[in-house]
């Protein structure tokens, strides 16, 4: 499968952690990057082109930090452009019908925080409930995000490398269509599937 | 009077040091000045210079093929092809015509008919010195007009080898003709000539270059000088001596070397010594005028020059109206081609010798050519202030019809600022009446299909026909710094209702354009300069959002400090207002420094170390984050 990755990090040049994940499936091969902000710098999105890459992708992962419990501002304007009636749903709109989605994100909180009666009382899934039923209105497979917690504390690279790691394996098992997507969609995130995987994708990646 | 060369040398240098400065700031232009030099060094007024000034000018004269040698390097051969209709038809029918009518005009004054002919063609020359020169000083040379006075000269160079061999036959009474051929038969003389052009065009082609090559691999500067002269004068002495013109010989060698890729140093070398040697050409011709002769009849040499000039301009004007020529073209044309040049002496000098021109005669027309050369720098002046404006601003081309058509746009000025903004608007649907001053632009806007009417938008009734009443915006996108305010007055005191938006030259201008309330002014390089910054930042590594965002923080403090300083401006002295200039920019630099620091920068990155600090503090006590975020 062909995997398409909108990322989005307003200042990716402070990020320390999203910055390691995205350099982690750069040249990954089978995988899209588009780095919205550095595309879009005034949000003045190209619709026809990012229509055009939808199409020729079949799992579409939005990568970003949990900014407010939702995505950087660009994601929402990208939605609200690209996503038009009579393509993506409504009566024609089956141009994104079957394929995947799901987020990877980065939260400052730690895992503990996501639950009924945590900090932040909600679950991931629950607090991704719009892109959830974003995805089923345009009638694709929506699965539980890929989620690097408390990155606030991860202090350097060194921290950070295994989730890179574990993300591009993960994104290679896609594009190698490696995962039970039946399975992973009732899941709470997606970080145990990657457990799962056999350990060889390749020539590993990897800095150390 | 008797000097020696190095005083002689000295006079000249003199004059032209003092004079020639004094005269470019006048605005008469560096050959007028060259020429006050000359008559200040001459006969009539100081007298430094007597009889020498004739034998200086002949060998100035190698200045006028210097120039024609660079003039050959600046044409490569397929540019001179391009240019052989004007050559052959403007220059053909230029010599052809002013022959003929002052011929007329001499035997109407009772010469016999050869002597005649032979004062139309004398006179029919130009100064391809005075000219060229004067074109190029004045960046003129490149226009159409430019193109076409150079094709006429090129013809007449090339005309003055057969006049020179008609000339003996022109003979009056019996005097022995020993003229141009030098007693060689016809078809000797005919392949000495072939044989010479073709011997410097394979030379160019074929020797030049190892040669060169060879030289400039010894890496002395002076001895590649010392080639390129030699090149010079050798092809000089070379047509010479078979009886051509080497101004016409270095002209061909010019051409043939136009492509080589020495041409750009053998530039820089000829130079300077084109630049002296005109100089001292045109002070030797200034020197050369004989006042006192002109003193004994002031009346006819005056009425002469005034005829000549007027009539080698008319004849001009009318060859290249017929040939199509646009306005602006003609004239430019006509009052740079109305003197008669050096050659005339060249030829005069000859007539004399051939018995063509009794010596009186010769003299006063010795005298009148000076003058009419002399007067050329005087006829650039009127062209330029009184003609070129007149033209240009189009009192000949007929304001168009402009209708109301209900557009809520007007647009005054369609150049390369207003057409972008009107592009952008008509893209989108929006209707846009166009004004615009410039008949190039004019006719190139219409062939592109664009609606564009001819007329000057400070005209108020013209505003009133293209609907100003009913319009929502106008757009004023002039160049012109005095019209746009002029208008922009007119407008708002007329038309209070209707939006201005309004080009900048400058931030003074746009501290004008505030003044007269216009509701908003646009430096005209601003906002490229903007971008351009944007994408310095970008190279230099920053993210695209971030240079768009420290743009932004740029745009927005700058622009509060040029709304501060537009209300200085005019209420304080230069100085004061240039200190106020100074802090405000530097407190606007100030602030965007702190905000760089400061939280504004972070801009929606929750990175924070406060928040850091936070997280590990709520997991060293094992409880949970205070906030939201990455």
């Amino acid at each position: 499968m062909k995997v398409l990755v909108l990322f989005a990090h307003p200042v990716l040049e402070r990020s320390r952690v999203n910055a390691v994940l995205v350099d982690a499936i750069r040249d990954l091969p089978g995988v899209t990057l588009r780095d919205l902000y550095e595309e879009y710098p005034t949000f003045a999105i190209d619709v026809a082109r990012e229509k055009t890459l939808l199409s020729a992708h079949d799992v579409i992962v939005f990568q970003h930090p949990f900014y407010w419990y939702s995505t950087p501002a660009i994601l929402k304007e990208w939605q609200d452009l690209v996503l038009e009636h009579g393509w993506a749903y409504g009566e024609n709109g089956t141009a994104l019908h079957g394929k995947i989605t799901f987020n990877a994100v980065t939260t400052g909180g730690p895992a503990s925080a996501y639950q009924r009666g945590g900090y932040n009382r909600f679950t991931m899934r629950e607090l991704l409930a719009p892109y959830d039923q974003t995805a089923n209105l345009c009638g694709m497979r929506y699965l539980p995000p890929f989620c690097v917690h408390a990155s606030l504390l991860l202090d350097d690279e060194r921290d950070v490398m295994p989730h890179a790691r574990a993300y591009r394996r993960l994104l290679a098992a896609f594009v190698a269509d490696n995962i039970d997507v039946a399975r992973a969609a009732n899941l709470d995130t997606l970080n145990p599937v990657v457990d799962d995987l056999p350990e060889d994708d390749g020539p590993g990646w990897g800095r150390e | 009077m008797t000097h020696g060369p190095l005083f002689l040398c000295f006079v000249f240098l003199a004059a032209s040091v003092l004079v020639v400065p004094i005269a470019k700031r006048l605005g008469l232009g560096s050959v007028l000045g060259y020429l006050l030099a000359g008559v200040a060094i001459g006969p009539s007024v100081l007298g430094i210079v007597g009889h020498e000034g004739k034998e200086i000018m002949h060998f100035a004269e190698f200045g006028v093929v210097m120039m024609l040698f660079l003039v050959g390097l600046e044409l490569r051969p397929a540019l001179l092809y391009q240019l052989r209709r004007p050559i052959l038809g403007f220059g053909g029918l230029q010599v052809l015509l002013t022959t003929l009518v002052v011929a007329a005009a001499s035997l109407a004054l009772g010469l016999p008919w050869k002597t005649a002919i032979a004062v139309g063609t004398i006179l029919s020359m130009s100064s391809t010195a005075i000219v060229l020169q004067t074109l190029n000083e004045k960046s003129l040379l490149k226009t159409p007009g430019g193109q076409a006075a150079f094709s006429v000269l090129l013809f007449q160079d090339i005309a003055v080898i057969p006049i020179l061999a008609v000339f003996p036959l022109l003979a009056v009474g019996d005097a022995v003709s020993e003229g141009a051929k030098g007693g060689r038969p016809g078809w000797l003389q005919g392949l000495l000539v072939l044989g010479a052009v073709g011997g410097v065009v394979l030379a160019g082609r074929f020797l030049v270059r190892p040669i060169f090559r060879f030289i400039a691999e010894t890496r002395l500067r002076e001895i590649f000088t010392a080639s390129a002269l030699l090149l010079v004068i050798g092809v000089a002495l070379l047509m010479q001596s078979v009886n051509l013109s080497p101004a016409l010989g270095t002209f061909v060698a010019g051409v043939v070397l136009a492509d080589s890729e020495y041409r750009h140093e053998l530039e820089s070398d000829i130079e300077p010594f084109k630049g002296l040697l005109l100089g001292v050409f045109f002070v030797s011709v200034g020197a050369q005028i004989d006042f006192p002769f002109i003193a004994t009849r002031p009346v006819v040499v005056g009425a002469l020059v005034v005829v000549v000039v007027a009539a080698k301009l008319g004849v001009i004007y009318a060859v290249a109206r017929g040939l199509g020529l646009d306005r602006s073209a003609r004239w430019l044309t006509a009052f740079a081609l109305a003197q008669v040049g050096e050659f005339a002496f060249v030829l005069l000098a000859f007539a004399g010798q051939v018995h063509v021109l009794p010596p009186d005669l010769a003299k006063l027309l010795v005298a009148v050519v000076a003058l009419s050369m002399a007067a050329t720098p005087g006829l650039f002046i009127v062209l330029e202030r009184l003609v070129l404006p007149r033209v240009t601003t189009g009192e000949k081309r007929p304001h168009d019809e402009v209708t109301h058509d209900g557009n809520e746009v007007i647009f005054a000025g369609h150049g390369r600022f207003g057409q972008i903004v009107g592009r952008m608007l008509r893209a989108n649907g929006v209707g846009t009446t166009v004004l615009d001053l410039d008949p190039e632009m004019v006719d190139v806007l219409r062939r592109l299909g664009m609606k564009v009417y001819y007329g000057d938008a400070s005209r108020p009734e013209l505003l009133a026909t293209a609907g100003m009443a009913d319009a929502k915006l106008f757009i004023l996108a002039i160049d012109d710094k005095e019209a746009t305010n002029k208008i922009a007055e007119l407008v708002r005191h007329t038309y209070p209702k209707v939006k201005i938006l309004a080009r900048a030259r400058d931030r003074v201008h746009y501290y004008e354009l505030k003044k007269i309330g216009v509701h908003g002014a646009f430096r005209e390089t601003y906002g490229s300069s903007i971008e351009l910054g944007i994408e310095a930042f970008r190279m230099l590594g920053a993210r695209a959002r971030t240079a768009h965002t420290m743009a932004q923080k740029f745009r927005e403090h700058d622009s509060r400090a040029i709304d501060k300083l537009a209300d200085l401006w005019g209420t304080m002295d230069q100085d004061a207002y240039f200190s106020e200039v100074k802090r405000v920019t530097g407190e606007a630099e100030r602030l965007m420094r702190e905000e760089a620091g400061g939280p504004v920068s972070r801009d929606g990155a929750w990175d924070d170390e406060s928040l850091r600090k936070a997280a590990r503090d709520a997991s060293d006590d094992a409880e949970e984050p205070t906030a939201p975020e990455e």
